[in-house]
């Protein structure tokens, strides 16, 4: 019972659609923390600011923004609604509300490995005649990758444990949008505290295993 | 060694795409969705189950807190059945003209028990019983905010015993807390719901609060207006009001409304 279908259903589709988010965010927490690193322009720090928001906003708040803008009533929920796309109560919710709620941890990880990368290493390839694009990649992206990875991990561990955002805009449909985060809730609300436990047991040492192996890569940075 | 890893991802994301994939085009047929309120789901689970075994139609549930529900309603959520447990949430929505009219029904409703650990020989026959010597304790939930403490405290009070039972009385912060300090054998008694009480086997009920003595406690269910699928709809609606869904909601604890 303890390791029954449901409990690997409920683990297996956290993990995919946890990964699936963290893969959707990568390409633009790494353009936007690079450019955060590297680059200034005017007010600046009001976009650095928005991009955060999520992580110290009640997550019940952000998703209900979020259930503002996907919902059928909404516009932007409308036109996808019109072109056969829905999110609201399925996967592709569970996947937005993640997604949004680790960005910013995936960010402000990623650029500070952006920060650390000497500008004097680009400099002088750009002094070699390599594009900006191939600085990018062959030298920035490589001495920063353990921040990279590191961030990218930080932020699995934040979607696997989403649930605020999660049951308002996925809602919390049993073997299609329920979590471990949301199974967890749903047991407790039932009073069934062994079945919760199995699932919180999961869901620790998922968490343990993903922050420490980001807290080690964090530390063995600059090693390289 | 960089394509190699960028291989390695595109290949755990399709994967992850078909592992999707599948889930997705695994429901098919007449499928209706019920938002329903957690406390809801094990007796639902079980009646749909009857239900689905007898015709080819699926159902699926959304369960979360009434008022949560009631928002994603709002807002255009594809749900086609909404089953609060409270008055306030649905009367919103019927207000908002979310609701296909005339299919709102109150269902179900709820009673006050006292309760005592399994093992307890507490017997109460009145609620003056609470009154003797070998009660020391009585668990109750918030007296001045949560729901159950308040109607609790009512109850005694309009009994006449609420200032002498009041000393006893050790507040907590809710249901799942009493049912917690009962089985611990902390205290003697306690009050809650007769459905939070029908899920512990460390708990026995040694005293029904009659229901018009007791809180009305009222669980409403409605079809969504922007419902696409009303005919599947109004045939569960119907199939919860059988003879054979009222034995499961009574088993659990609940009290049938007609």
């Amino acid at each position: 019972m303890i390791f029954s279908f449901e409990t690997w259903q409920i683990t297996l589709f956290s993990l995919s659609v946890g990964l699936a988010s963290t893969l959707l965010i990568l390409p633009f927490g790494i353009a936007l923390a690079w450019l955060f690193a590297r680059k200034e322009w005017p007010l600046k720090s009001v976009l650095e600011t928005i991009v955060l928001l999520p992580l110290v906003m009640p997550p019940v708040s952000t998703g209900l923004i979020l259930l503002k803008i996907f919902g059928r009533r909404s516009p932007v929920g409308h036109w996808l609604y019109e072109r056969g796309v829905e999110i609201v109560f399925n996967w592709k919710g569970v996947l937005i509300a993640m997604a949004v709620m680790s960005f910013p941890l995936l960010v402000r990880s990623v650029r500070t490995s952006f920060a650390e990368v000497n500008p004097r290493l680009e400099q002088i390839a750009a002094t070699l005649g390599a594009s900006g694009l191939r600085i990018f990649f062959v030298i920035t992206i490589p001495l920063a990758y353990k921040g990279i990875v590191a961030g990218a991990l930080l932020a699995f561990s934040r979607a696997l444990g989403e649930f605020g955002a999660t049951i308002l805009l996925a809602g919390n449909i049993p073997g299609e949008t329920q979590t471990l985060s949301l199974a967890i809730y749903n047991f407790v609300q039932l009073g069934k505290d062994p079945e919760a436990y199995v699932l919180l047991g999961i869901t620790v040492a998922l968490a343990f295993l993903f922050v420490w192996c980001s807290e080690w890569l964090l530390r063995a940075r600059g090693n390289t | 060694m960089f394509q190699l890893r960028w291989i390695q991802k595109a290949r755990l994301l399709a994967v992850v795409l078909l592992l999707l994939g599948s889930a997705q085009t695994a429901a098919k047929g007449d499928e209706i969705l019920v938002s329903a309120a957690a406390s809801l789901t094990d007796v639902l689970k079980e009646i749909s189950s009857g239900y689905q075994s007898k015709t080819k139609s699926t159902v699926k549930f959304n369960f979360g807190p009434s008022s949560g529900l009631a928002r994603q309603i709002e807002e255009g959520a594809p749900a086609d059945i909404f089953f609060s447990a409270d008055l306030p949430q649905m009367d919103n929505l019927d207000k908002n003209g979310r609701l296909e009219p005339g299919t709102r029904k109150n269902l179900l409703s709820n009673q006050l028990v006292i309760i005592a650990p399994a093992d307890s020989k507490l017997a109460i026959s009145s609620p003056k019983d609470l009154l003797k010597a070998d009660i020391k304790r009585i668990a109750l939930a918030e007296p001045s905010s949560v729901p159950v403490g308040v109607y609790s405290s009512k109850y005694l009070t309009d009994e006449g015993l609420w200032d002498q039972v009041k000393p006893k009385v050790v507040p907590v912060q809710d249901v799942r807390a009493t049912l917690a300090s009962v089985e611990s054998g902390n205290v003697e008694a306690g009050f809650v719901y007769k459905t939070d009480a029908a899920v512990s086997k460390k708990v026995k009920i040694v005293y029904e609060v009659p229901i018009d003595k007791g809180p009305r406690i009222t669980y409403p269910a409605a079809i969504v207006k922007e419902s696409k699928r009303k005919d599947a709809a109004r045939d569960f609606m119907n199939y919860v009001q059988s003879p054979v869904a009222k034995e499961a909601f009574k088993k659990y604890g609940f009290v049938v409304l007609d």
